[in-house]
C-alpha cells in the first residue's frame, strides 16, 4: 500500500530541500490563512513530530497503540523537571525527555509486544491509563496531580546557577543558550527539529529495517517464517515511535514549560490516531498533513461563538440568521470535537488512507482523464484519415 | 469482616455495571466479529434516556407566588403535579425505574439504526477500522450530548421509598452499623435478572439457539435458509438495549455526564479482554471479578500497603492475565488470536 518504488538518495535530498523550504517560510505562506503566529506554527511542528513517530510504529508495522500519549506526557514532566533542577537551556530537557520517554517505551513495548492485534491495543491502552491515574494519584511529589508542573522561583538549576546566571523577578523561560524558546525563535527551534526527526524517519522509510517492519504489517507469520525473529524489529520501532513522543512532549513543555496529566489521558491518545489516520497512515509526509490539518482546523473553529457566527450571517433575516448560527454553533466553538469526528468517520468510512489517497485519487483522476482524451484522439485520428 | 462484607457488595454492584456493558461488547463481537468503541457511549446514551424523561416529567408553570408580597415572584410547578396532584409528584418521583420503559424502545432504535447505516459496512474491514470508526462515533454521540445537556453532571434521585440504606448487617448477623443504599441493591439485583435474561434468551429459546449456531458457523446457518444478518442486527439491538439499561439504572449511583462513556468504555474492553474475547460467561465473570479486586483495593488497610493501587488495579490484572493467559480467563481457541 505504501510506496515500494526504489527512490534514489538524490530524490530523496530534493524532497527534503523543498519540505525544508516549505516549513522555513511558513510564517510567510501562512498568512493569508490567519496562521502565521509562532504559538500555532509550533503546535504544528510539536504534533507533526508526535505524529511521524506513530507513524514508524502504526503506518509501518500496523500495531495500533492507543497509549502513545503516555510517552508525550513522560517527556513532558521530564523537561519540566530537567528545567527545575538543571538548567533552563533546552538541550537536556530534550535530551532527558527523549531518553527517558524511550526508557519507558522499551518498559511497557517489552510487555504490550508479545500480544498483537486488538489484545496490543487494549495493553497500550491499559498501560497509558495506568500512567495517567499513578500521575494524579500516587505520583504527585513528582507530577504535582491536577495542578500540574510548574517552574517556581526557588526552583534549583544547579547548571544556571553554576554558569553564574542569575534569576531575576520574573520566571525565566527556556531558553537555547540564549534565544527564547517561545516566539518566532521558538518556531525556528521546533522547526529545525522536526526537519531533524523527519531526514531520520525518512532514512528508517527507505532503509531495509524499514522494509522489515513493512514485512511485519503485511504478512508476520511469513515473516517468521523466513527466519526472522520480528520482535527486535518491532520493539525497534515501539521504541523509536516512543522517543518521538518523548521528544514532541519536551517540546510541549519548551512552549509552556507546564505539563499536566490530561497530556497522557487516554484521549491524547486518541488525537494522535486521527491526526495519522487523517494525513493518512504509512504515508511519508500525510502525518505531518494531518498535523496541520487538524491543529488548524482546531484553532479556526472553535475559536469562532455564537456572537461572531451571528455578525456572520446578518446578511439573513434575523429569524434565519439565528437559526443558521445556531446550527452551526453545534460544530464551532466548544462544539469542534463534533465535527473532528464526523470528519473523522467520514474519513475511515470513504478514504481509508487519509488526505494522502484523497490527492492520490485526484492526482489519478486528473491524470487518467487526460491520457484517456489523448488516447481517444489517436484513436479518433486515424478513423478520420480513412474517411 | 464488616468491612469486606460491604467491600464485597461495592464490588459486585460496580462489577454488575461492568459485567453488563461487558455482555453486550461480547455479544456484538461474538455475532458480528465487529469491535465496538461506541457501547459506552450507548451506555451513556442509556443514562441520558433517564435524564431525558426526568426533564419532560418536570416540565413546569410558571405561577406567581402570593405569599411573597413584597417584589414579583415564581415558582415552578410541574405540569404533572398541577394535574393529578399526589399522583403526578408520585409519577416524577420513579422517573428512572419508568425511564426503563423508555429506553428499551429507544435503545433498541438506535443500536439497529447504528448497525444498519454504519457497522454492517464494517463487517469485512479490518479491526483497527472498525475500532477506528466507533471510535469516531463515540466522539460525535457525546459531543451531541453535550451540546444538548451541557458539560456538567445531572443527579437524578432514586424513589424517596428506596432512597434510604438498608440495614443488610442484620440479615446477615453483622450488627446493625452494617448498612447499604438501597438503590445499589437494587442495581445488583437488576444486573442479575438482566445478565439471567439474556443467557436464557439465548439458551433457551429458539431464537437464541440459531444465533448461537449463527456464532459458532455462519455459512452453514445461511445454507439452511436462515437470514442471520437480520438476527444478528436484533442481538446489536438487544446489545445496545443491555447497556442502555444498565445506564438509566445506574444514574442514581453516579451522575450522568458527557464522558461517562467513554469512561466506562475503557475498563469494559479490560474487561472483556480480561474475560476472553468472544465468551459470554467469560465477560460477566471478569466483569464481576474486577470489580471485587477494584472495590477491595480502594479499601485504606490495602492503600496503606500498596499507595495507588486502587487506581491501576484493573489494568495491572488485565496486563498480567494477557501476558500469562493469553485468551482471557475463559477465551475460546481461534477466536481474536494473530
Amino acid at each position: 500500500m505504501t510506496n515500494t518504488k526504489i527512490v534514489s538518495p538524490k530524490q530523496d535530498i530534493l524532497y527534503m530541500v523543498i519540505l525544508s523550504a516549505v516549513v522555513l517560510t511558513m510564517p510567510i505562506w501562512l498568512q493569508p490563512f490567519g496562521a502565521a503566529y509562532p504559538d500555532l506554527m509550533q503546535k504544528f511542528m510539536i504534533f507533526g513530530i508526535f505524529a511521524i513517530g506513530y507513524n514508524i510504529l502504526f503506518g509501518l508495522t500496523g500495531y495500533l497503540s492507543f497509549g502513545h500519549a503516555a510517552f508525550l506526557g513522560v517527556g513532558s514532566y521530564t523537561a519540566v523537571w530537567s528545567f527545575k533542577l538543571l538548567s533552563m537551556n533546552v538541550i537536556p530537557a530534550l535530551i532527558f525527555g527523549t531518553v527517558l520517554s524511550g526508557l519507558f517505551a522499551l518498559a511497557i513495548g517489552f510487555v504490550s509486544l508479545r500480544r498483537s492485534g486488538i489484545y496490543f491495543s487494549i495493553l497500550t491502552l491499559a498501560f497509558a491509563q495506568m500512567s495517567y491515574n499513578l500521575a494524579y494519584s500516587v505520583l504527585t511529589p513528582i507530577t504535582n496531580g491536577e495542578t500540574g508542573l510548574q517552574l517556581t522561583q526557588g526552583d534549583a538549576r544547579i547548571l544556571d546557577r553554576a554558569a553564574g546566571i542569575q534569576a531575576d523577578a520574573s520566571l525565566p523561560t527556556p531558553n537555547l543558550f540564549g534565544i527564547e524558546g517561545i516566539g518566532y525563535s521558538g518556531f525556528y527551534i521546533c522547526a529545525a527539529l522536526m526537519l531533524i526527526s523527519f531526514f531520520i524517519y525518512l532514512r528508517i522509510f527507505r532503509s531495509p529495517f524499514g522494509l522489515k517492519l513493512r514485512a511485519i504489517k503485511s504478512n508476520q507469520s511469513r515473516m517468521g517464517y523466513t527466519g526472522y525473529n520480528t520482535r527486535p524489529y518491532l520493539m525497534t520501532a515501539f521504541v523509536i515511535s516512543g522517543m518521538y513522543a518523548g521528544l514532541a512532549g519536551s517540546l510541549l513543555a519548551v512552549t509552556d514549560p507546564l505539563a499536566g496529566a490530561e497530556r497522557m489521558q487516554w484521549t491524547a491518545s486518541g488525537e494522535i490516531v486521527l491526526i495519522t489516520i487523517l494525513g493518512g497512515v504509512g504515508t511519508l509526509i500525510g502525518p505531518l498533513l494531518g498535523a496541520g490539518v487538524i491543529k488548524y482546523f482546531e484553532n479556526i473553529l472553535s475559536a469562532f461563538n455564537d456572537t461572531v457566527l451571528v455578525n456572520a450571517f446578518s446578511f439573513l433575516p434575523d429569524w434565519l440568521a439565528n437559526g443558521v448560527a445556531s446550527v452551526l454553533g453545534l460544530f464551532v466553538g466548544d462544539g469542534w470535537h463534533l465535527t473532528l469526528g464526523l470528519v473523522f468517520m467520514l474519513i475511515v468510512i470513504f478514504l481509508p488512507g487519509g488526505i494522502m489517497e484523497g490527492i492520490n485519487r485526484l492526482w489519478r483522476l486528473v491524470s487518467n482523464r487526460s491520457s484517456s482524451s489523448a488516447e481517444d484522439k489517436e484513436k479518433e485520428q486515424p478513423s478520420t484519415k480513412e474517411a | 469482616m464488616d468491612a469486606i462484607f460491604l467491600q464485597i457488595l461495592n464490588g459486585l454492584d460496580k462489577g454488575g455495571a461492568y459485567a453488563l456493558i461487558a455482555l453486550g461488547l461480547t455479544l456484538v463481537f461474538g455475532t458480528l466479529g465487529v469491535v465496538n468503541f461506541a457501547h459506552g457511549a450507548i451506555f451513556m446514551m442509556g443514562a441520558f434516556c433517564a435524564v431525558t424523561l426526568e426533564k419532560i416529567l418536570t416540565l413546569s408553570l410558571r405561577v406567581k407566588d402570593e405569599s411573597v408580597t413584597f417584589f414579583d415572584a415564581y415558582k415552578e410547578t410541574p405540569y404533572l403535579e398541577v394535574w393529578f396532584g399526589d399522583t403526578g409528584t408520585a409519577i416524577i418521583d420513579w422517573s428512572v425505574p419508568l425511564s426503563i420503559i423508555l429506553a428499551i424502545p429507544v435503545m433498541l432504535l438506535i443500536g439497529i439504526v447504528m448497525e444498519r447505516s454504519l457497522i454492517r459496512y464494517f463487517y469485512k474491514r479490518p479491526h483497527a477500522d472498525q475500532i477506528l470508526v466507533t471510535f469516531g462515533l463515540a466522539i460525535v454521540m457525546q459531543e451531541l450530548i453535550k451540546a444538548f445537556f451541557g458539560a456538567n453532571p445531572i443527579p437524578q434521585g432514586a424513589p424517596d421509598i428506596v432512597a434510604g440504606s438498608a440495614a443488610i448487617g442484620a440479615v446477615f448477623g453483622l450488627g446493625e452499623a452494617v448498612v447499604y443504599p438501597w438503590w445499589r441493591l437494587i442495581y445488583l439485583a437488576f444486573s442479575l435478572v438482566t445478565i439471567g435474561l439474556v443467557f436464557s434468551f439465548l439458551h433457551f429459546t429458539t431464537y437464541g439457539m440459531v444465533v448461537r449456531a449463527g456464532m459458532a458457523d455462519r455459512e452453514t446457518v445461511e445454507l439452511l435458509g436462515i437470514n442471520i444478518e437480520r438476527r444478528f442486527t436484533i442481538v446489536f439491538g438487544m446489545a445496545a438495549v443491555v447497556a442502555g439499561l444498565a445506564g438509566v439504572m445506574y444514574t442514581p449511583v453516579l451522575p450522568p455526564d458527557y464522558h461517562l462513556g467513554m469512561d466506562f468504555l475503557v475498563l469494559s474492553f479490560v474487561v472483556v479482554v480480561v474475560g476472553g474475547m468472544g465468551s459470554l460467561p467469560g465477560a460477566v465473570l471478569a466483569g464481576f471479578l474486577l470489580g471485587i479486586l477494584q472495590s477491595f483495593s480502594s479499601m485504606t488497610e490495602v492503600k496503606d500497603i500498596f499507595p495507588g493501587i486502587d487506581q491501576v488495579i484493573i489494568y495491572l490484572v488485565a496486563v498480567v492475565i494477557l501476558l500469562t493467559r493469553p485468551r482471557g480467563l475463559m477465551g475460546r481457541r481461534g477466536v481474536m488470536e494473530s
